[in-house]
């Protein structure tokens, strides 16, 4: 069985692998209307940050990561049905 | 190895300090994930540093070191020879610099790695400007866009990446934009499996430093191509292929309309500009197709 | 035993290839060119089994080296003069991530003017950047330095780059003979190269060399300066070691005859074989002289100084670059620092800059001046001993008027 040891070194290095609350820089946020949604992806596959996941067998097809969007709109752009549309932030 | 703090899908984080709607953040992702973990990524100074991460705080889960601005392409073929004299063949050793980086103070470092033939997979990802430090000219800037160093327009032309790494016959090189995906990743592939050197160069949309909304980033990178402003083509073993060459471009004015770094172009200076994208667009893909013509029909 | 006819060129490629490095970065410089020639013919004959990387600058050069190392091999590359000049910013990369690397620089002067000879100016502008420095006087000890670089680089104490410098032509050109530690003795002594810190593997990955705040920038610097500190300790273990091992003893300051000298001269490199001859000539006649050979200029070595160096004894610093704008070279302000809770007299020359020879003469002006200080019988004090009465003159040109 492995065990992992810690050690401590010298100098510059990142140990961690993390994450910037960037859901927070947000003023807009990706609405989608999921009974136009084709479940083409192309959101998915164009989303700057990874945050959108398409799930064919829900009504709610197309799941978001608020915790990381930053509301840059890319995935209403590409929509090819223009499901999607930037809202205002509310907090 | 990393002590995981953040589930992501893939070896990027998804909380990075990119800006929104950032051409990078997918492009690295994109070639992230055809690479995979058996990488040794090195990353100069700029926007590709903001995944090297801050303190402890990395937002890249694979090996990788940031090194100088000049130095990348040393850096890498440092690292293969290392990997080398260890009897590691497998491990892709990926420079992943911006247009600064690689076509200005990165240049000599290239064309010393790439002359000698070492097998390294240099991404430059152009995003023509120096945009990390606030936007200024490189020698990638287009010809008459504004920045900080550049206010009212850039008087030069955008130094050819392509040409010089052909010039230096390296195995694989390529142009590449986000406006086909399944595009690119084969292009990832092929710079990944080259023999030798190999060069992708992909356009990069900066809403930040275009000065465009951050939703616009896919959309001028179509534009890019389909005005002829960005042409996608391909150098393999010594043979070119212009990727779909377009029998009509489409108006110049749906690539540089929305951004703002072109404002300050006077409607003549615009029609000037797109005379000379259309004129460049098909002399110089004729002057690739020539290229590979056998000698005797030349 | 063997023995090889050598130059201190060929001397630090032997080295290298007796250490077993795996990644050489080979540029030319003059006077170090002959080092990368060396290695090159022994890597195409299989004599030495390396990856030989031929860079396109000394910039380049460095940061193979260093990246290299980072990936899990013992590295090496060579320079000289304006060539560290260029990999300066690499130089502070290779210290800051703690990476080992052992580095042979050919000391010559920087342009300008331009000149290809002797000069400490090079490696003296990069004493700040955490690597150790050695300084050889013959070519035994240009093979023998080299090889206790590696070892102490290497030791987890230290884990800090070495330069091994070596005066150019009056070291690198010079035949001697040398004798030749076997492979299987250095192989021991040496060891493998192992990361024993942070490294580039995609088996165990961390990502190396990132931004660092300040909040943690001044504990990492720190760590440094107490690997350095360290570092002294390590070198007196390795250098007892190296004696038993090959019979031949080092110290980071030789004393030569300083026990009950009137006046000391502290010199690096080459010179002090000249300087000891000058020692051993006065001694004859009854003045009372002695030399402390430097050989570790970085750690610097203050305590060794503070026990060498009588109370009553007046000090010479004999520095082998300019020190411009200070009032004496970087080798002088060392020694005045470390002297100064004593009450020692300690007097700056500068002088053997641009290839001047550092002749018996020369040295025996500086004893002589300072016997005369120490007996009171004068103040004069020939800060620059070897410049001649001309310098404003050595130029005229026609102009149109």
């Amino acid at each position: 069985m492995k065990t992992t040891r810690k050690f401590k070194v010298m100098g510059p290095v990142a140990t961690q692998f993390g994450a910037a609350t960037t859901g927070n820089w947000r003023l807009e946020r990706p609405q989608v209307d999921f009974s136009r949604c084709t479940k083409c992806r192309t959101c998915e596959l164009h989303c700057p940050t990874n945050v959108m996941e398409i799930k064919k067998d829900q009504e709610e097809c197309v799941v978001i990561n608020f915790d990381y969007c930053k509301g840059c709109g890319v995935c209403t752009n590409v929509c090819p049905v223009q499901c999607i549309s930037l809202v205002e932030e509310r907090r | 190895m990393y002590d995981i703090k953040h589930q992501s899908r893939g070896l990027v984080s998804h909380g990075t300090t990119a800006c929104a709607g950032c051409g990078l953040e997918l492009i690295m992702r994109k070639v992230i994930d055809v690479v995979g973990e058996d990488t040794i990524i090195v990353i100069p100074p700029g926007c590709s540093a903001l995944f090297s991460g801050f303190g402890k705080e990395t937002n890249l889960k694979i090996a990788g070191v940031q090194m100088n601005l000049e130095n990348t392409a040393a850096c890498c073929s440092g690292i293969r020879a290392a990997l080398d004299a260890q009897g590691n063949t497998h491990t892709t050793v990926l420079g992943f610099a911006g247009d600064g980086g690689t076509l200005d103070i990165g240049l000599q470092a290239l064309s010393g790695a790439f002359e000698r033939g070492d097998r390294i997979m240099y991404v430059c990802y152009d995003n023509e400007a120096y945009m990390n430090t606030g936007i200024q000219g490189s020698s990638a800037t287009p010809y008459g866009a504004s920045t900080t160093t550049t206010p009212g327009g850039k008087r030069q032309p955008k130094k050819d990446l392509m040409m010089i790494a052909m010039a230096h016959r390296i195995s694989y090189a390529a142009t590449a934009s986000l406006q086909n995906l399944n595009d690119l990743k084969r292009k990832i592939e092929k710079a990944k499996n080259a023999k030798g050197s190999s060069l992708l160069h992909i356009h990069t949309p900066c809403p930040t430093g275009w000065r465009c909304h951050s939703s616009l980033s896919i959309e001028l990178a179509r534009a890019a191509v389909q005005t002829g402003s960005w042409i996608l083509y391909e150098y393999e073993d010594g043979k070119i292929t212009v990727n779909r060459k377009l029998k009509e471009l489409k108006p110049l004015e749906s690539y540089i309309g929305k951004q703002g770094r072109f404002k300050h172009l006077t409607p003549e200076q615009r029609d000037q500009m797109q005379e000379e994208v259309r004129e460049n667009y098909f002399a110089y893909t004729g002057m690739l197709e020539r290229m590979n013509a056998p000698a005797e029909t030349v | 035993m063997s023995y090889k006819m050598l130059d201190g060129n060929t001397a630090a490629a032997e080295a290298i290839k007796l250490a077993r490095v795996k990644v050489i970065a080979s540029y030319p410089i003059t006077p170090q060119t002959v080092i990368p020639e060396t290695l090159s013919e022994m890597v195409e004959s299989g004599e030495l089994n390396a990856q030989y990387v031929r860079v396109e600058s000394e910039h380049s050069a460095l940061s193979v080296v260093t990246c290299a190392a980072m990936a899990g091999v013992r590295a090496s590359t060579a320079t000289a003069s304006n060539g560290l000049a260029l990999m300066h910013e690499i130089v502070g990369m290779t210290a800051g991530n703690r990476v080992p690397v052992v580095m042979p620089v050919v000391n010559r002067g920087i342009a300008a003017p331009w000149t290809l000879w002797c000069e400490h100016v090079d490696t003296m502008c990069e004493r700040d950047m955490g690597w150790l420095q050695f300084y050889c006087q013959n070519v035994q000890e240009v093979l023998d330095l080299t090889l206790i670089a590696f070892r102490v680089s290497e030791d987890a104490r230290v884990l800090l780059p070495s330069m091994v410098c070596l005066d150019g032509f009056f070291l690198s050109h010079s035949m001697q003979k040398v004798t030749l530690p076997e492979q299987a003795k250095v192989d021991g002594f040496i060891g493998e190269y192992s990361n024993k810190n942070v490294y580039l593997d995609p088996t165990d990955p961390m990502f190396l060399s990132d931004l660092t705040g300040n909040e943690e920038y001044t504990e990492m610097r720190y760590q440094q300066k107490l690997a350095l500190d360290a570092s002294v300790r390590v070198i007196e273990e390795v250098f007892e070691e190296f004696h038993k091992e090959f019979g031949r003893k080092y110290e980071l300051v030789e004393g030569y005859r300083t026990e009950d000298a009137d006046v000391v001269l502290v010199a690096l490199g080459s010179m002090c074989g000249t300087a000891q001859y000058v020692v051993n000539k006065m001694r004859a006649k009854g003045q009372k002289v002695g030399l402390l050979k430097v050989t570790v200029f970085r750690p610097f070595p203050a305590e060794y100084i503070r026990r060498l160096v009588g109370d009553q004894a007046v000090v010479g610093v004999f520095d082998r670059s300019a020190g411009l704008g200070g009032e004496g070279g970087p080798v002088w302000y060392e020694v005045c620092s470390a002297l100064r809770n004593k009450d020692n007299q300690v007097f700056h020359y500068v002088g053997g800059i641009g290839g001047r020879d550092v002749r018996v003469e020369t040295i025996e002006n500086i004893y002589n001046e300072l016997l005369a200080i120490k007996a009171g019988e004068s103040d004069r004090h020939t800060e620059w001993i070897d410049v001649k009465d001309n310098a404003l003159e050595l130029r005229e040109v026609a102009k149109n008027v």
